[in-house]
């Protein structure tokens, strides 16, 4: 180990998550490869090693006999400080060497809050942050994740990205970046190349045009690229490859448990959500292989938890008999078995009395919408009777602790839908004094609020988001109403929401703020220990940059969007009609009741959609 | 066969992981290799296993004490055989730099454990002082540092904590001296970094920049091996 990081780290917190070292790490012998990846998460080990993403496609590069892939994530405040102090360039966990040895560097961002954090890393790894800087093909730096539906923002820093699922495309993609390294080719000639694999997008090769009123005009491709990047997807999600081995982290991070994913995809058509639309079509796995694999993890970690993750837990068809499954295996060793996401229209007490026979933790509802009008608008459907019906059999059944999750400023959204959230409040309060068994124990509601944000690929893409003021107006109209003792209002800030949303929705333009914010020292935005409002209002000035044209202008309908060269799957004109019915108020049935030909299982070329 | 001990070592990159996960890095591993912990009765029942010595971060050892309870069924017995391949199992389920020795019945209470040897390594970036120097401080009758206490911060004399001590230059570098004691394991307990603390507080100028330790070996108040 590097003598200057001995020193560093007995002062710094949680030093052994700059270690490495970790059960089930992938060691190679670096001259037995020829790639050497640097997997970088742009937030702290403790995110980043809870992320399912990571942990599978870390294992399928690591597949690739030429491939070593290692994991970097950002350290925290002060031990990038000691680093800095001491000179120490960002390096790998597996090998401890600097990024400076590796041929690439590829990162995976989930959320817009990271950007700053991925500039950091690729200076602290000693390049230069934008591409055109990096004339040569190594290091080649690309990156995927979610953010990448719209990848505009970075455009001017990274290589290329890889939009949609990574297990095949990113392989496909590491065996063509070995051959142009061993054949020696230029950066533009692979780049070229790479745009022809289904799914990488090449920003470099996209001319973006703009009209006076600053709107976009045009996106040209040259060099051969296509028009219109479209997301890969795994077809199977039974044959694909599921890391039954996992790093299991030395130290404690945010989920430590094993965790595995039932279903891509969601069958919900929530208007504002993002997630909802971009990972369809829905393919499920099936009950066995899940818990084939989740019994496998358990074997090989050592984990005395599991946890399903999916958007909706409850839409999984067979959710009984997998739960069944897996506690036949779990029970007998003390292994519990937690299900997030779980709606309120279809909850089952029976079941959660089956996984909490010891402890009962809250119950978390996703309400979102304060009046029945508003949820409708909203398609999130889920009426104020399935919730008090939950409610009801959970306060009977002994919990005593409900959460129920907002948002302010949804599109239609009036005083009156507002002022509902607090009459809903009161009535789950009303009904908890009618069903708790024991009233001694007291109860506790809490009411959260976030600032509707509007996203790319959602029939919402269009929307204005409300400023801060009237945020903060619409915040203090609910604090007014909201008056039992026994329920706690928490809002989140509007400020970060205003900056994910002018993320979200940037184009190329805004990377000169996001560079200037981390020239000034911006990094891990996503934490508000580190979020600086003042700091992106000055950039953005400063860049010429005005963040109301990104974040609370409604965009007219046929404009160029910054993202309309990359396809999802799901059809504009879907996205539209769902936005129509939104303004009439009209739920929209379930993808399980009624397909609405979103678009999104023309993706399929093998099996059908499952929704 | 209740009450097992386990002796390990932690050195390497696995000095970094604090006490608590190390006790969640342990389960996990018993569990990896197919043996499963008896766990405490109750709401909520954790398993019965405990660290005779916890160890601060960044001090390695090569003579780790843990005890533990297996569970026993009609189809699983603690046996000598079972504790004689016990070590191999475990170290393959345990991360980089952590080695299990042996395994074998608690016999000697872990009141019992007195003495610890260590040794260490002061780094002294413009060059080291004279060993002997450092034998003189550490030979005086008493060393009355200021040091964290369960009430705050505190005064306390170590010397009675420090059997016997000797420093040597590092051979390969002119800029190292290493140490070898004898310490206090418990009532009352020695951290190693509090001998450079004394250093720092009473002796700047014998401070070193850097100090790591290990510990070497484990006794009893009569100095007998302790197992």
């Amino acid at each position: 180990m590097d003598k200057r990081l001995k020193r560093i780290l007995p002062r710094v917190q949680k030093p052994a998550r700059y270690t490495g070292g970790e059960y089930n790490q992938v060691i190679k012998d670096p001259e037995s490869v020829d790639i050497r990846l640097a997997f970088c998460f742009p937030d702290t080990y403790e995110i980043g090693m809870s992320n399912l993403g990571m942990s599978i496609l870390y294992h399928t590069m690591n597949s690739l006999p030429f491939v070593w892939c290692e994991r970097v994530f950002a350290p925290w405040g002060d031990m990038y400080a000691e680093m800095k102090q001491a000179g120490i360039p960002l390096y790998a966990l597996e090998s401890g060497d600097p990024l400076s040895e590796f041929d690439s560097l590829a990162f995976s961002i989930g959320y817009e809050m990271a950007y700053t954090t991925v500039l950091d890393m690729l200076d602290m790894a000693g390049l230069p942050l934008r591409t055109e800087d990096r004339p040569d093909l190594l290091p080649l730096v690309w990156a995927g994740g979610t953010a990448g539906v719209n990848a505009e923002p970075m455009a001017p820093f990274i290589d290329l990205f890889v939009i949609g699922e990574g297990e095949e495309m990113n392989n496909e993609l590491l065996t063509l970046l070995r051959q142009a390294k061993l054949e020696g080719w230029s950066k533009h000639d692979f780049l070229c190349r790479a745009a022809q694999i289904g799914g990488v997008y090449v920003p470099s090769l996209y001319e973006v045009r703009y009209l006076p009123d600053g709107s976009i005009a045009s996106v040209t491709p040259k060099d051969g690229a296509p028009a219109k990047v479209q997301k890969r997807i795994i077809q199977n999600l039974d044959s694909v490859p599921f890391p039954t081995h996992p790093v299991v982290p030395s130290t404690e991070v945010v989920h430590d448990r094993v965790s595995l994913e039932l279903f891509r995809g969601c069958v919900r058509g929530c208007r504002f959500c993002q997630a909802g639309h971009v990972y369809r079509p829905i393919r499920a796995k099936k009950k066995e292989t899940l818990v084939r694999q989740g019994i496998e993890s358990l074997k090989n970690t050592g984990y005395q938890e599991l946890t399903l993750l999916s958007l909706s837990t409850s839409d999984y068809r067979e959710l009984p008999a997998l739960c069944d499954g897996l506690l036949d295996y779990c029970e007998e060793r003390s292994i519990g078995l937690s299900l997030p996401s779980l709606r309120a229209d279809n909850f089952s007490m029976e079941l959660m009395q089956r996984l909490q026979k010891v402890r009962k933790s809250g119950l978390t509802f996703a309400v979102e919408g304060g009046s029945q009008r508003l949820r409708d608008a909203i398609n999130k459907n889920v009426t104020e009777e399935d919730l008090l019906n939950t409610c009801r059999i959970a306060f009977a059944g002994g919990w005593n602790n409900v959460k129920l999750y907002y948002m302010l400023g949804l599109p239609t959204e009036t005083d009156e839908d507002i002022l509902g959230i607090a009459e809903m409040a009161n009535k789950v309060l009303h009904c908890w004094r009618e069903n708790a068994k024991n009233k001694n124990r007291g109860v506790r509601i809490t009411v959260s609020t976030s600032c509707f944000i509007p996203k790319p690929h959602c029939p919402f893409q269009w929307e204005a988001q409300i400023k801060p003021e009237e945020y903060m107006r619409r915040v203090n109209l609910l604090r007014g109403a909201i008056t039992a003792k026994n329920v706690v209002y928490n809002w989140h800030d509007a400020e970060t929401s205003l900056i994910e949303a002018v993320l979200s929705r940037g184009d190329r333009r805004v990377a000169d703020a996001i560079e200037l914010v981390f020239r000034r020292g911006g990094r891990l935005d996503a934490w508000s220990d580190w979020f600086s409002f003042q700091r992106w209002v000055d950039a953005f000035r400063d860049c010429g940059i005005d963040p109301a044209f990104y974040a609370n202008r409604e965009i007219p309908a046929d404009a160029v969007l910054p993202w309309d060269h990359i396809v999802v799957g799901v059809r504009k004109a879907h996205l539209l009609r769902e936005r129509e019915r939104a303004y009439r108020a009209e739920l929209s049935p379930d993808c399980r009741m009624q397909c609405s030909a979103c678009g999104a299982a023309g993706l399929l070329t093998e099996g059908k959609c499952d929704g | 066969m209740d009450k097992l001990r386990l002796r390990f070592e932690k050195t390497g990159r696995a000095v970094y992981i604090s006490h608590l996960d190390l006790m969640a890095t342990m389960q996990r591993a018993f569990s990896r290799a197919g043996l499963e912990l008896k766990y405490s009765e109750g709401f909520n029942p954790h398993p019965l296993i405990s660290i005779l010595l916890p160890l601060s971060v960044g001090t390695a050892s090569i003579c780790e004490l843990m005890d533990f309870r297996l569970r026993e069924s009609s189809d699983f017995q603690v046996t000598r055989e079972l504790l004689q391949t016990l070590p191999e199992r475990l170290t393959a389920a345990l991360p980089e730099g952590i080695r299990v020795l042996e395994a074998y019945p608690a016999e000697k209470k872990s009141a019992l454990l007195k003495w610890l040897d260590v040794k260490g390594r002061l780094e002294y970036d413009g060059g080291a002082p004279a060993p002997e120097d450092l034998a003189a401080f550490f030979a005086q009758p008493e060393i009355v540092i200021e040091k964290k206490t369960k009430r705050g911060m505190g005064m306390s004399d170590i010397r009675p904590a420090i059997q016997n001590i000797s420093f040597e230059r590092d051979g390969t570098t002119g800029d190292a001296i290493l140490l070898d004691a004898r310490i206090s394991a418990q009532e009352p307990t020695l951290n190693p970094d509090h001998m450079v603390a004394a250093l720092r507080q009473l002796r700047p100028e014998l401070a070193p920049d850097f100090a790591e330790f290990t510990r070497l070996e484990t006794w009893d108040a009569e100095e007998n091996l302790y197992r």
